[in-house]
């Protein structure tokens, strides 16, 4: 601040490498104190723009959310978030808690009007042909099976990986998709699988799309290793999600 | 108007073979190989070949006009550009695709660096890839040779208005009690379904609706007829097939299960006619004997790591543009070394100088490099 | 320097047309060609590019009497992650799927090279409301550039503009205009057509002044 004029017209071209050694050097305690400054106004900055957010950034997650499970439950009029721990057992997370322990399964349970358990969504993600495939699906406990999927992002090549978000013979696999447990509820009985197209023959399995293999494939295999993970967990506590809490 | 001199560097030697004589000849080979197509799938292919043909004529014409351009519109190079491209393409191919396709072609693969001899890539690949790219179904929607009725109905799809979605052939098949899988290529076939095509159904199709593309034999025999007049190199196309065989039957020797056999490679798909008509292109290939034989087995290797390896059921395409890419490094590597100079000396590096704006005077700064002209466009005066 | 009206004009002009930072000097390529896949996305990163420019230079200009020059770069960077903080959060609040597209390119804007630039170049030597000028002419020429690319991908690559449908039901995308490769074509055919309209240009005034000197 001693000598703002001769800081002010100088400007030195980035390519040259060698410094002149005519200018003077700036003291230090202008310079701390101008960063400083320059930091307690870009503070100041960002605290007001955080919190004047804050309420609608909350909101429109929670609809983003609600809405991606309300579209593969579509009964469903509430919605809470829980987590499977790895060694069995359910938690509610509470609002505003993001981080989930190690192992756990993130699951959202879905009530309908009358506050009865109208379903459970999940996420699950496996590689498609051009990047992770990311879905979220609904499980019934009542038939035990899987009943919509929704893509929670992708990139699959438009007009080809991306028909499974259109082709209605694909998401006709997803009205009742076979996912019952083993008798003694270690994994699922039967590995929920793509098949090539035409060849579907169980409950348990996908009739690919002809020419979107790979893709059919990852939604498949997400929705398998979710399942495998969660609903092992998840079914000898589903009383505890009986009603809304 | 006086007639301006004209002068050039060497080399000075007079030869009949020309450019426009070299291209010529090639347009008369391939007009069997279009003649039979047309024969094989009919109306629509002669409509594709026209229009493909037309966009590209059109498009070189605009582009020599502007004046920016070597060569000439009767050189025929974009005669065999539009001919080569409508080959490549499904015969049901919308005719605006084609359009499209054509006019990609010579202005993204030709016209973009200079005309006829300055383009990189083969500009008929180029509008291919471009079209593949964009309309990924429409490209995949093969349809059976050999239908009744084929030269007086046009393939529903052909018709599409433009920037419309063509109509699905399946239904039209179906009403011709034709299964609509009878439309994939052998090489979808093998790559979805796992059924490998017969050879004779592979060679001319003749024996029943097989969906295969032009014929191989034909192609083979027209192009034995460029090579013995010396208008096209034996050894890019040998060196293709040759590198191509090798790979698939080692691949078959190790796994007969799981990889077909290297006769369905070598005749299934675009293969022969990339390996004779589009991979010895003049101006994307090597031109030392040593780089054709690096370039061919390249193309070769590549074409079938991508059939076995890749999402796409075919991979001549993009084969021959990496090895488009890689032909100038190829020639720079097989450079024929003078007699009595060792291999190892090598030329030695050129010096270099760090560029410091101090060295550039003035007027060198300000310097405009002079505008290239090409004699045969004439400058506008 | 005053701020007369016409020359407060010209200032804002300045990286509107003639300075155009996409097809002059062609400058924020990264955002150009990765966000244009539709013209809404590409006018939301033009606006928020250029309110990041604008607030971002106002503040340099007024610091640039106290900023030591050692240390300006650190200052202007840290100013301008600020804005961009302030700026993704507010797209956060405004619509979550649109965050969604723009994607890490929000955040991006902190490397900008339009931004540094304007601030090293314009706004450290300049009272900060011409420097707010010619932030937003930047800022809006910025916005110009992608909304060319962003209308042209559009319309070709789903036949729809703002998501109004243009062709009806049977239009047939061009997929490639959605890839990454289809935005270097609708560069490159831009940078084509203002190069020739700068060498028409070009050639006009070089006949406009032979036949000037024939008289």
């Amino acid at each position: 601040m001693s000598e703002p004029s001769s800081t002010e017209k100088k400007v030195i071209p980035i390519a040259v490498a060698a410094p002149e050694a005519a200018v003077p050097e700036s003291p230090a305690g202008p310079m701390i104190r101008t960063l400083g400054l320059v930091s307690a106004i870009c503070g100041l900055i960002i605290v007001g723009a955080y919190q004047g957010t804050y309420d609608a950034v909350a909101a429109n997650k929670r609809i983003a959310t609600e809405r991606a499970v309300f579209k593969v439950l579509p009964k469903a009029k509430s919605i809470g978030e829980f987590v499977a721990a790895p060694g069995g057992g359910i938690a509610r997370v509470g609002a505003g808690e993001t981080a989930i322990p190690p192992g756990a399964v993130k699951f959202f349970a879905a009530w309908d009007e009358a506050g009865k358990l109208a379903g459970i969504a999940a996420e699950g993600g496996a590689k498609g042909y051009a990047d992770t495939v990311r879905i979220m699906f609904g499980y019934q406990p009542d038939c035990q099976c899987v009943v919509g999927i929704g893509v929670v992002s992708m990139r699959e090549t438009p007009g080809i990986g991306d028909k499974i978000l259109t082709d209605k013979e694909f998401l006709a696999n997803f009205n009742a998709l076979d996912a019952k447990l083993k008798e003694d509820l270690s994994a699922l009985a039967n590995e929920v699988k793509a098949v090539k197209h035409g060849t579907k023959s169980g409950a348990w399995q996908v009739d690919a799309i002809a020419g979107a293999t790979i893709t059919s494939r990852a939604v498949g295999k997400a929705i398998n290793d979710t399942a495998q993970a969660l609903l092992p967990r998840l079914v000898p506590n589903l009383d505890k999600l009986g009603s809304k809490s | 108007m006086t007639t301006p001199i004209e002068i050039r560097s060497a080399p000075h030697v007079q030869s009949a073979k020309t450019v426009e004589m070299i291209m010529r000849h090639v347009v008369y080979s391939l007009l069997p190989i279009c003649a039979f197509y047309v024969f094989q799938y009919g109306v629509s292919a002669l409509a594709s070949i026209i229009v493909v043909t037309g966009a590209c004529l059109l498009t070189e014409r605009f582009f020599v006009g502007t004046g920016t351009q070597a060569g000439r519109l009767s050189d025929y190079s974009a005669v065999i550009t539009g001919l080569l491209l409508a080959l490549t393409l499904p015969p049901g191919f919308p005719l605006w695709m084609g359009a499209v396709a054509g006019i990609v072609a010579i202005a993204l693969g030709k016209a973009l660096f200079g005309g006829i001899g300055f383009n990189v890539f083969n500009p008929a690949l180029v509008g291919r890839a471009f079209v593949q790219a964009a309309f990924p179904t429409a490209i995949a929607t093969y349809t059976p040779s050999f239908l009744p009725g084929r030269f007086t109905e046009f393939i529903p799809s052909t018709l599409a208005l433009p920037l419309m979605i063509p109509a699905d052939p399946a239904s039209w098949l179906k009403a011709k009690s034709l299964d609509a899988l009878a439309g994939a290529t052998p090489l979808a076939k093998w790559k979805f379904d796992g059924v490998l095509a017969n050879a004779d159904e592979l060679l001319t199709s003749l024996s029943g609706h097989m969906a295969v593309g032009p014929s191989p034999l034909l192609i083979l025999v027209c192009g034995a007829y460029l090579a013995s007049r010396r208008f096209m190199d034996w050894r890019i196309p040998l060196a293709i097939l040759g590198s191509a065989a090798l790979t698939a039957s080692l691949l078959y020797a190790f796994d007969a299960a799981r990889y077909p056999n290297p006769f369905f490679m070598l005749f299934s798909g675009g293969l022969i006619l990339g390996a004779v008509y589009m991979a010895t292109d003049m101006a994307t290939s090597p031109v030392t004997p040593k780089g054709m034989w690096v370039y061919g087995a390249l193309i070769g290797l590549l074409t079938v790591v991508i059939r076995y390896y890749s999402g796409l059921p075919e991979g001549v395409m993009y084969a021959i543009l990496i090895a488009n890419a890689a032909s100038p490094l190829i020639e720079r590597i097989t450079q024929p070394v003078p007699f009595g100079r060792g291999v190892l000396d090598r030329v030695k590096k050129r010096a270099t100088y760090p560029l410091n704006p101090g060295y550039i005077s003035r007027e060198e700064a300000n310097a405009v490099t002079p505008k290239k002209r090409f004699l045969p466009n004439k400058p506008k005066k | 320097m005053s701020a007369a009206a016409p020359q407060t004009w010209d200032e804002f002009m300045e990286g509107v047309w003639k300075q155009n930072p996409t097809f002059v000097m062609i400058l924020g390529m990264c955002p150009t060609l990765a966000v244009t896949v539709s013209a809404i996305n590409a006018i939301s990163m033009g606006l928020s590019t250029a309110l990041v420019l604008i607030a971002s230079c106002g503040l340099v200009s007024m610091m640039r009497n106290v900023t030591p020059k050692e240390v300006r770069i650190a200052v202007y960077i840290v100013i301008i992650a600020t804005f961009v903080t302030a700026v993704d959060y507010a797209i956060q609040a405004i619509s979550l799927a649109l965050y969604d597209a723009l994607g890490a390119f929000i955040q991006l804007i902190v490397v900008n090279c339009i931004i540094l630039g304007r601030a090293e170049a314009h706004a450290a030597k300049n009272p900060p409301w011409p420097a707010m000028v010619n932030a937003a002419g930047m800022g809006v020429g910025f916005t110009i550039g992608l909304l060319a690319l962003g209308v042209v991908r559009e319309i070709l690559g789903a036949g729809t503009l703002f998501g109004i449908s243009l062709f009806g039901v049977g239009f047939q995308p061009w997929v490639i205009m959605v890839l990454p490769p289809g935005g270097f074509f609708v560069l490159g055919a831009w940078l084509l057509f203002f190069s020739w309209l700068e060498r028409r240009k070009l050639r006009r005034q070089s006949s406009a002044t032979e036949v000037a000197h024939h008289v």
